[in-house]
């Protein structure tokens, strides 16, 4: 009776292994490759941004009064009496040891005047991306769990919100609400002007060095003022986050495993957790990455409404000031951070997925 | 072929033969709405099954899939699903809560899905899905879980039933996720089984087997079964009854070995198209759907 | 009148026009069947008549100041209150209309045909051009769009004008990644070699037989995407790198509002109600458009 022969054999295990390791190695290695184009890419494009669309990069710098000799003296030292490629080797490999130029406005290099800013965007996205993944993906799993339904219709308006409300303007109604009428929350700034400079910055993340430093007080009054900025970013990042996991639970609500779990008289929190939910967490890490590289772009509008003293303010100072040196080094490195953001969520994909290819 | 599996008891009905229907439904119809109103895809159909292979033949879009999946009670929202009876073992299934309905599914009444490819989850292991059927129902320390699951794939005659039970389902073919499925089914040991176009998605070279495992575990358990396909010879090989429908009716319910008397024309006509092993024909018949178009 | 409605309906058109007229109106009445693409429809068309007829809307000029009237809350002659030169901020959103509307415009004008050229390009020709183009294409895809436009801004110099097209040079690679998607697609269809047999030259296969099949797409995928053109610009208005004084860009009115925000809460908060209406119209309309156009797309 049964007779035919066994023709379903998969391949043995261990050449199994060997390949998922090899697809391992090749996708870090195109990670690796890809991530230095890109950065080159981005190279060029703030290249092209400093020193090829100005009309005059020299003239920013010594005004429009300076003697020709002086002007001429200033050009020779800018490097760009050399031909553009060079000037682009020259700058590429500035960049790579470590030199970004000097800023105009605060007289220090730029890249001592990032690593000082860089911690206080640093710990409010990272707050605001906590609050966008804890609140938004189990609102996106439940519309998608009572699609339809008016926690459905909610959600979906707090999703096209997230897309349609500016920011910077979310964060002035939050300040004139929370900050000014009810006092729930503090002001701008990090800390209340008493408690600022008390903690010797070791990480530069405020919430950090109180605590290691024992400073309750300070680490309370911390909390106070990120909250609010954070929770706006993280607005943004819960909209994103809730409507992309609404859309990916859909598609696996639908699929048939699905029913045969129903089938098998599972319970539907078990249907939706385990069976509709799990093949969905390596999509959502990419989407949780693309999100919280947005949060440090978002930041930027943000920072500037709070005056919080992170890479954005820095940026849109530097920006009015015409401070060419610390806007393009400001925009390499929240580039450089969300294309290394991007990618690795993009390789942790190929990487994490058990369905082999 | 002995499987060693006890086949299970029965309380209600020790003795009876199999008399009293396992299943009966009478009216069923199934309807979604679509832009011009409720389309019924399922027009008022009745049947019973016993303790035996009951088979429902018919082409796609016959509404055979929908009354499979409505005696589950899974059509979902915003499907429709009435009847006027719908009988297992006693238990109104119309009026049963959701909860109630779950304690049914997997552990008294269970159903065998058409793709492998689509209907294991790909992210869990071959051995949790089988055991989580298990799990669901009964309260079994891990080990005898484990061993459970071992005996049931050896059941589905798996070789090396304990590597298979770590594979994911992409690791395994078509055939051997069919055999999975089934052994996801049987596991908590249901007393109906609903097998929907089991084998249509799988090569030809292994689709006899499926059904052979599914036959002879249904056979010496004592089940019932509902084996639903589009293959009149397959379900006349395997069936001891046959109930044939078209658009959403039941136009023909005979015996297998009592086929070729069919009386309805879009039987006879299927019969017709079916190709024999020593025949001269040039051309297979096309169906003529005229006759019975309006019912 | 119900003629009119069978001839657009036709099942077998016979001419070109009442093929695309019927299709047309075909698409028009899917989106009305849906609620919220149809509200989101209303807003832009009401954002439209509003840029047109300003003046005869708005009940004071847009830059008149009047000292005497300086921050007042809103009321029955100041629907939204004054800012701090007396300002009628109602007028001022009419006006401010305008330029939205100028800006969401330039950028899809420039932004959408220069992505479909390269991505229907790239996919066309295939091999080394398509490597070189996508790369280039990815290149800017992964970088944050409001940073590099700032950075862009900052070099051109402050001004609408820029603004608009630091914004378009941002926003072209989402295009050419759905039209190269698109072209792969339709390359190799018989319709395609049929015209290459005829001796077409590339030039024309690609302006005349695939161009035309990414339309669809690529109308859903612009007006998804003119909220972030809106909220982009309104931040580059915002930081003071967008619209000068005295245009009365939503965006900069709002910054103007910044230092009045805890006792004259009326200024910051008027134009970003426009601002979040207005987007959400073109999310509505875009979301239905995607259902009705593109329905693969669903979510992305």
């Amino acid at each position: 009776m049964s007779l035919e022969p066994q023709i379903a054999l998969s391949p043995a295990p261990t050449s199994h292994r060997k390949r998922i390791w090899g697809r391992r190695v090749s996708a870090i290695a195109g990670f690796v490759v890809t991530v230095f184009l890109t950065f080159l890419g981005l190279l060029a494009i703030t290249f092209f941004i400093g020193r090829v669309i100005p009309i005059d990069p020299v003239l920013a710098v010594v005004g429009d009064r300076a003697t020709n000799a002086v002007y001429e003296a200033a050009r020779v030292q800018m490097g760009l009496d050399q031909p553009l490629p060079v000037q682009f080797f020259r700058y590429v490999v500035g960049v790579f040891t470590g030199d970004l130029g000097r800023s105009v406005s605060t007289g220090r290099s730029v890249v001592e005047d990032i690593s000082r800013f860089f911690p206080a965007t640093l710990e409010m996205a990272t707050i605001g991306i906590i609050i966008g993944v804890v609140v938004g993906v189990p609102l996106g799993v439940i519309a998608a769990s009572r699609q339809g339904s008016w926690i459905d219709q909610i959600i979906r308006i707090v999703g096209l919100l997230g897309y349609s409300m500016p920011a910077f303007w979310l964060g002035l109604v939050g300040l004139a609400l929370f900050y000014a009428r009810l006092r729930w929350v503090g002001g701008p700034g990090r800390l209340d002007i008493f408690y600022d400079g008390l903690v010797s910055p070791v990480t530069g993340l405020l919430l950090v060095d109180s605590l290691l430093a024992g400073e309750f007080d300070i680490f309370f009054n911390a909390i106070t003022h990120l909250i609010l900025p954070a929770s706006v970013l993280g607005f943004f990042s819960l909209a994103y986050i809730a409507r992309m996991t609404r859309s990916f639970m859909l598609d696996q609500l639908n699929q048939e495993f699905v029913t045969t779990a129903r089938v098998k008289g599972v319970p539907e929190r078990v249907v939706i957790w385990r069976h509709a939910f799990n093949p969905i967490r390596v999509q959502l890490i990419t989407v949780i990455g693309l999100s919280y590289a947005g949060l440090l772009e978002g930041s930027v509008m943000i920072e500037t409404v709070f005056s919080w003293p992170g890479i954005g303010n820095y940026l849109t100072t530097a920006l009015l000031n015409a401070d060419m040196n610390a806007v393009l080094g400001s925009t390499l490195v929240i580039g450089a951070v969300f294309i290394f953001i991007n990618k690795i969520s993009d390789v942790l994909y190929r990487v994490l997925d058990p369905r082999a290819r | 072929m002995a499987n060693g599996a006890p086949p299970p008891s029965f309380p209600s009905r020790k003795g009876e033969g199999g008399a009293e229907p396992l299943l009966s439904v009478k009216n069923l119809r199934v309807s979604f709405p679509t832009h011009r109103g409720r389309v019924e895809v399922v027009k008022g159909i009745s049947f019973s099954v016993g303790k035996e292979r009951l088979g429902i033949v018919g082409e796609s879009g016959s509404g055979k899939s929908m009354t499979g999946r409505s005696i589950l009670k899974l059509i979902r929202k915003p499907g429709l699903v009435t009847a006027d009876r719908m009988e297992f073992d006693g238990i109104d299934l119309l009026s049963q809560s959701e909860k109630q309905m779950r304690s049914i599914r997997g552990a008294r009444i269970s159903m065998v899905m058409q793709d492998p490819k689509f209907s294991l989850n790909p992210v869990m292991t071959v051995g949790e899905q089988i055991g989580e059927a298990l799990v669901t129902h009964t309260r079994l320390p891990r080990r005898e879980v484990n061993e459970r699951i071992w005996a049931m794939l050896d059941s589905v005659r798996i070789d090396d039933p304990k590597r298979v039970a770590g594979l994911y389902p992409h690791e395994v073919s078509g055939g051997m996720g069919q055999r999975v499925m089934i052994a996801m089914m049987l596991i908590p040991e249901p007393e109906l089984l609903i097998a929907d176009e089991p084998t249509s998605a799988l090569d030809v070279s292994v689709q006899a087997q499926v059904l052979d495992i599914i036959d002879d575990l249904v056979t010496t358990k004592g089940m019932g079964l509902i084996l639903i396909s589009h293959d009149l010879g397959l379900v006349s090989r395997y069936c001891d009854r046959i109930l044939v429908m078209n658009s959403g009716v039941v136009v023909e319910e005979c015996a297998a070995g009592e086929l070729e008397n069919a009386s309805h024309p879009y039987t006879r006509g299927l019969l017709a198209a079916m190709p024999t092993i020593n025949e001269q024909r040039d051309e297979l018949p096309v169906l003529d759907r005229t006759q019975w178009a309006g019912t | 009148m119900t003629s009119t409605r069978d001839w657009l309906l036709e099942d077998s058109p016979t001419s070109l026009w009442q093929a695309n007229a019927g299709r047309a109106y075909r698409v028009f009445m899917a989106l009305l069947r849906n609620p919220l693409s149809a509200l989101g429809g209303v807003i832009i068309l009401v954002l439209i008549l509003t840029a047109i007829f300003a003046p005869w809307i708005a009940p004071f000029s847009a830059t008149g100041q009047n000292l005497k009237a300086r921050l007042l809350p809103p009321s029955g002659v100041n629907l939204m209150g004054t800012d701090e030169l007396g300002r009628d901020i109602f007028s001022r959103v009419i006006y401010g209309s305008q330029i939205t509307l100028t800006i969401v415009g330039l950028v899809a004008l420039i932004s959408a045909p220069l992505g479909l050229l390269v991505g229907a390009v790239a996919g066309y020709f295939g091999g080394w051009t398509d490597r070189l183009l996508m790369g280039f294409t990815d290149i800017f895809l992964s970088m944050p769009k409001l940073i590099l436009a700032l950075a862009f801004v900052a070099a051109l110099g402050p001004g609408i004008n820029n603004a608009i097209i630091a914004i378009a040079i941002t926003s072209w690679p989402a295009y050419a990644r759905i039209a190269r998607a698109e072209t792969l697609t339709i390359r190799n269809a018989e319709f395609i070699q049929a015209v290459q047999l005829q001796g077409a030259n590339p030039l024309r296969v690609i302006v005349q037989h695939i161009l035309p099949l990414c339309t669809s797409s690529m109308i859903v995928r612009v007006t998804l995407d003119m909220a972030g053109v809106i909220l982009t610009a309104a931040g580059l208005g915002f930081i003071g790198l967008g619209a000068q004084p005295p245009l009365p860009e939503w965006g900069a009115m709002i910054s103007r509002g910044r230092t009045f925000i805890l006792d004259q809460w009326w200024v910051a908060t008027m134009p970003g109600f426009a601002i979040i209406i207005v987007s959400l119209g073109f999310c509505f309309l875009g979301d239905g458009l995607r259902d009705v156009l593109d329905p693969k797309s669903e979510g992305k």
